[in-house]
């Protein structure tokens, strides 16, 4: 691992303006994907700034749902009494992803800016656009039955292997931003991730030094109808091939709202939105369920070796759906 | 065709080979008296003619390779097992080495040092983590458990016993990771956390009882690639059921099972 300094930070303005000070400082947090990258020089930082210390894991209810801290472990987030009764979703979710020892390291902040898993993102010997952009992508014409088939382009295939993030999706998240100015945003959370275009390395909405301090997620009528798939090819301890984080709000058999969130099909968390407008007002029977999963899928472009997770994804949808009711 | 499985009498061998062997014969019992007698002498004596080599070793000035203090010095004091450490360590020192190589405690062990075995958790203030993916300086003022600070003195704690018990390993270098593991995952049965495989996520904390799946489910980020899976379980089970778990392997009796082979 090359040398870097390590500083503590207290308060959030103070680490985002130690990150944007120098251009090749980052955040540390959980530890879990970052020192990886950098035991394999994929991520060289020469410094890294300690926000552990910083008060941003507090999860509270809100006037208008919930506050979720950056920095909550992801083990106390899934057993969070408020997050277990009014957003099981989440729950399942987070326990779907990694291990009880990582989940027990990881914060939410940094499980949602992990980076992707991509075989040639991690092989420093070949070329990725991800790791130097320009160079090309190697995983389009390479090992890809696990890569995406949304959204991805010539210049990245590589896919989001948050769980965690699938529901934040579903939820109707807003995530808040502590900026290197001192000053504060907010945006949905379905624009943190971006699709790869021609800029995969530059594929989240923040700007270096920004730091993510909470998540939002907004009150709703889902604890008793949602429901988290994740197909992988071990039972345990695995990235998804496919994931689906569904929530339905129902009166009778009537679907009033459907949220749906793709995971391992491409590189954010994928929203279903043709599928859930399709679905509000209608029955929530399996031949809606599987017309919803159709019409999401209909854009989808496989791989040379990833076709299968087409009608995998569909079969996803149409299980979490069938298991939210 | 020579069998050479066929020719053991000496007298067959050319001069020559004779020669060889006698040779090899004679170093070879030298050899072994003198490991039998001295063993830990004549090693020591290397190491110490190593050191001594090495210190008298000055560095040109010039040298690229030249050793330098610890990079980026940070100071950390922790708890570890019971006793209060202070360390000097550079920047990159992970959790796992500052244990193994700066303070002596090997029992964790260095499987893939990418996170993705399991074999160096340790519980640090009362979760289990992973080591490698640790930096000892986020460790400040923490108290962490390792594999040689879960006996009390010459008792072993309930879950070593049961690993010896129910033959939970048999390479033996996952264990380590494997038994802190299990120790903090009891406690977090206890205390109600949530699996993967629960049903009731929106229902209040209360202690679980642990299913075989959910024990699997729940020790599924310790590897052992010599598949010790099974009597694991078994071990883990008894711990936290208290009760004895029934072997249902048995001798292949003869006559029986013949057909199967």
């Amino acid at each position: 691992m090359r040398p870097f300094k390590y500083s503590k930070a207290t308060n959030a303005a103070g680490a985002a303006k130690a990150v944007a000070g120098n251009k090749n400082a980052k955040f540390l947090s959980g530890g879990t994907n970052i020192l990886d990258l950098m035991k394999e020089d994929v991520a060289r930082p020469d410094e890294l700034v300690d926000i552990n210390g910083i008060a941003s894991s507090q999860i509270r209810s809100t006037p208008a749902g919930i506050s979720v801290g950056a920095l909550a472990k992801n083990t106390d987030t899934a057993n969070h009494p408020l997050v277990r009764e009014n957003y099981p979703l989440l729950s399942q979710a987070i326990l779907a992803g990694a291990s009880e020892q990582i989940r027990n390291m990881a914060t939410n902040g940094g499980n949602v800016m992990q980076q992707v898993r991509c075989l040639y993102f991690y092989d420093t010997a070949v070329n990725c656009n991800r790791r130097e952009p320009g160079s090309g992508c190697s995983a389009i014409v390479g090992l890809n039955r696990t890569y995406a088939i949304l959204g991805w382009s010539e210049h990245c295939v590589a896919v989001n292997p948050s769980d965690m993030a699938v529901a934040l999706a579903a939820l109707d998240t807003k995530v808040n931003i502590q900026m290197a100015d001192g000053k504060t945003r907010t945006i949905p959370f379905t624009e943190l991730h971006r699709l790869p275009g021609d800029a995969p390395h530059d594929d989240k909405a923040l700007a270096h030094g920004e730091m993510i301090t909470s998540f939002e997620i907004p009150k709703n009528k889902f604890a008793a109808n949602s429901y988290y798939v994740k197909v992988r090819d071990r039972a345990s301890y695995s990235f998804a091939l496919v994931s689906v984080a569904a929530a339905l709000e129902l009166n009778g058999k009537t679907i009033t709202t459907a949220r749906i969130a793709l995971g391992g099909v491409a590189n954010k968390p994928w929203r279903a939105f043709d599928a859930e407008k399709f679905l509000a007002g209608k029955a929530a029977t399996k031949e809606n369920f599987e017309k919803a999963a159709e019409l999401e899928l209909k854009s989808a472009r496989p791989l040379e070796f990833n076709e299968y997770k087409i009608e995998l994804s569909k079969r996803a949808i149409v299980r979490a759906l069938e298991k939210a009711v | 065709m020579t069998d050479y499985n066929e020719r053991p009498d000496s007298e067959e061998l050319s001069d020559d080979e004779r020669a060889i062997l006698s040779e090899l014969g004679e170093s070879r019992r030298k050899f072994l008296g003198t490991v039998s007698a001295t063993t830990f002498g004549v090693l020591a004596a290397q190491l110490l003619a190593e050191q001594e080599i090495l210190a008298n070793y000055r560095v040109p000035e010039d040298a690229v390779f030249a050793p330098v203090a610890e990079e980026n010095a940070v100071s950390v004091t922790l708890n570890i097992n019971g006793t209060k450490r202070a360390l000097s360590l550079d920047s990159r020192v992970t959790l796992l080495d500052a244990l193994r190589e700066k303070l002596g405690l090997t029992g964790s062990k260095k499987g893939c040092d990418h996170g993705q075995c399991g074999s160096c958790t340790v519980i640090v203030d009362g979760r289990r983590v992973l080591s490698c993916l640790t930096l000892a300086a986020t460790c400040e003022g923490k108290t962490v458990t390792t594999i040689e600070g879960l006996a009390k003195g010459d008792d072993l704690h309930p879950m070593q016993e049961a690993f010896i018990k129910y033959d939970g390993f048999q390479c033996g270098y996952c264990t380590p990771g494997q038994i802190c593991s299990a120790v903090a995952m009891l406690d977090e049965a206890k205390r109600g956390q949530l699996s993967y495989l629960s049903e009731n996520i929106r229902g209040k904390a209360r202690a679980v009882k642990l299913s075989d799946d959910e024990i699997r489910e729940r020790m599924s980020g310790n590897l052992c690639r010599c598949g010790a899976y099974p009597n694991i379980v078994k071990a883990i089970r008894e711990v936290h059921t208290g009760t004895e778990v029934a072997e249902t392997w048995e001798f292949v009796k003869e006559g029986v099972n013949d057909a199967a082979v």
